[in-house]
């Protein structure tokens, strides 16, 4: 397969997923709008008013609604896609968890919002972050253009034999959903290829034999009351599942490569080989951080960077290769873990190194909350506290906030 | 149901929690601890009872006189409340 000719489109974060989503021509899109993810709904009914697409759009009175509805329409053997952010996550609290744990490869998007009280609109991780245990898949992007690249590879991860669990898409709210930048998108038949249909496990219902979804034909059961003697069992298959994603979304990132250019991973490190000290982090502060390592380089500081774009499942195994040689490793964490040892990212990536003989300097930097700005200047204060738990052997620190007024 | 030792293991179990036995072979009636006995002497075969019943383990059998199926039989009692002449008795199980 060779790299597809490509057509450059101007588009905000939400726009590229809205017209990503077009292209893959879902069954169903069930979904309730949410500042920063509006555009994405308003974009995709539009597709729908003007017969782009043959998706069934419904318009639900609440997300609770709208994630139950995708659950329906997956279960019935559907394509099914939905969106939102901060309060509304919340509010689908309760369906996370059954989306994953009925195993249902659903789609969503979730335009990072801080959650309320007080309440705000703009960009951090807390809503995603809070859902990190529901069992769903989190791929975290850095621009927009990723932003579209995910909402074609989100389908192929998610619905692998292998897999078989919902996708969440992570964006920052406004930094990216309301930024207009260049996207290249993929003709639309080369989309409808690349993820093809939708396949079913075979699984031993009641009456025998038959496929994994809802069909009068073939009855089986979904969801019953499973108590002590079969839940256990039932949800050790869900960790073996998260488990087996880590190859999947390689393989899939290494072939839309093939088709797009755009070649994706579970890790996306920059200038970490010979790095001594670096930067760990999520989203579009990483592309900020980016420009930073290189200004530093050209001062002949030794820095880099490792951008997590799978936060589930977690690349431990990857983390600890990639991160072994450098000597002082500062966490970004854009969401507070109130009453833990740090951020989210802080935890895992500090654990992941517990039982490795190369251990870095790991501290935590949580920053961005509400949506405060993360400047290059901001960044280089990380750096620069950085070399100097370097030079101290140990952090300095364990948790500092950046960007806050003391 | 099967005691836990007995019953698969996950890797043997169906993707996505789908149950691989009809709720037919899930005999519920061992969970009580009392079981209607019925006088057919006094019965009059008014059904009430095969109605009542919240679990359908009452069924009318030819002769126009309920039986109970005790492999579904919780033991809740309801047949014997609602008989209007009061001809089942609520027993221990053996």
């Amino acid at each position: 397969m060779t790299v597809v000719e490509q057509k450059l489109l101007g588009l905000n974060g939400d726009e590229a997923v809205a017209y990503a989503i077009k292209q893959v021509n879902p069954d169903v899109v069930a979904a309730y709008p949410i500042t920063p993810q509006t555009i994405i709904v308003e974009r995709f009914s539009e597709y729908v008013a003007d017969g782009e697409v043959e998706t069934e759009f419904i318009a639900v009175e609440s997300e609770h609604s709208a994630l139950s509805t995708c659950i329906g329409a997956e279960a019935a053997g559907g394509r099914a896609f939905t969106c939102t952010a901060a309060n509304g996550l919340a509010l689908m609290w309760e369906m996370t968890y059954i989306a994953a744990s009925l195993r249902l490869p659903i789609v969503m998007a979730v335009v990072n919002r801080a959650l309320s009280a007080p309440i705000n609109i703009h960009n951090d991780h807390s809503d995603s972050m809070g859902a990190r245990d529901s069992g769903w898949i989190q791929l975290y992007c850095e621009n927009s253009q990723e932003a579209y690249d995910t909402a074609i590879q989100a389908w192929r991860i998610g619905e692998h034999p292998e897999v078989q669990l919902p996708v969440m898409i992570c964006l920052d709210g406004f930094i990216l959903s309301h930024t207009l930048e260049n996207v290249l998108t993929l003709p639309d038949e080369v989309v409808r290829e690349f993820i093809g249909e939708r396949s079913f496990p075979r699984v031993q219902g009641h009456l025998g034999e038959a496929e994994f979804r809802l069909d009068p034909e073939h009855p089986i059961t979904m969801g019953p009351l499973d108590l002590y003697d079969f839940y256990f069992e039932h949800k050790r298959p869900q960790v073996e599942a998260m488990k087996r994603a880590l190859p999947v979304i390689e393989e899939v990132g290494r072939e839309y490569g093939r088709i797009s250019g755009r070649t994706y991973s579970l890790l996306h490190p920059y200038r970490l080989e010979d790095a001594e000290i670096a930067v760990v982090g999520l989203g579009s502060t990483m592309g900020t951080a980016r420009v930073v390592v290189d200004r530093l380089r050209s001062r002949g500081v030794k820095a880099g960077l490792l951008r997590v774009r799978a936060f589930r499942p977690f690349p431990a195994h990857e983390i600890l290769k990639a991160l072994s040689h450098v000597e002082a490793v500062g966490v970004l964490d854009r969401c507070a873990s109130f009453g833990a040892l740090g951020g989210p990212l802080f935890m895992e990536v500090r654990n992941a190194f517990y039982d490795s003989a190369e251990r870095p300097i790991i501290s935590d930097y949580i920053y961005g909350l509400g949506g405060r700005d993360m400047s290059m200047e901001m960044l280089e204060e990380v750096f620069k506290s950085l070399e100097e738990d370097r030079r101290a052997g140990r952090p300095l620190e364990l948790v500092r906030y950046i960007g806050l007024r003391e | 149901m099967t005691g836990q030792k007995s019953a698969p293991g996950w890797r043997e179990l169906p993707h996505g929690a789908v149950p691989y036995k009809s709720s037919r072979e899930y005999k519920t009636g061992d969970w009580g601890v009392l079981k209607p006995k019925i006088d057919f002497g006094r019965c009059t075969k008014c059904t009430l009872c095969h109605f009542y019943c919240p679990e359908g383990a009452i069924r009318m059998r030819g002769d126009g006189y309920p039986e109970v199926d005790y492999d579904f039989c919780k033991g809740c009692g309801i047949c014997a409340a609602e008989c209007p002449v009061k001809c089942i008795e609520m027993v221990r199980r053996g």
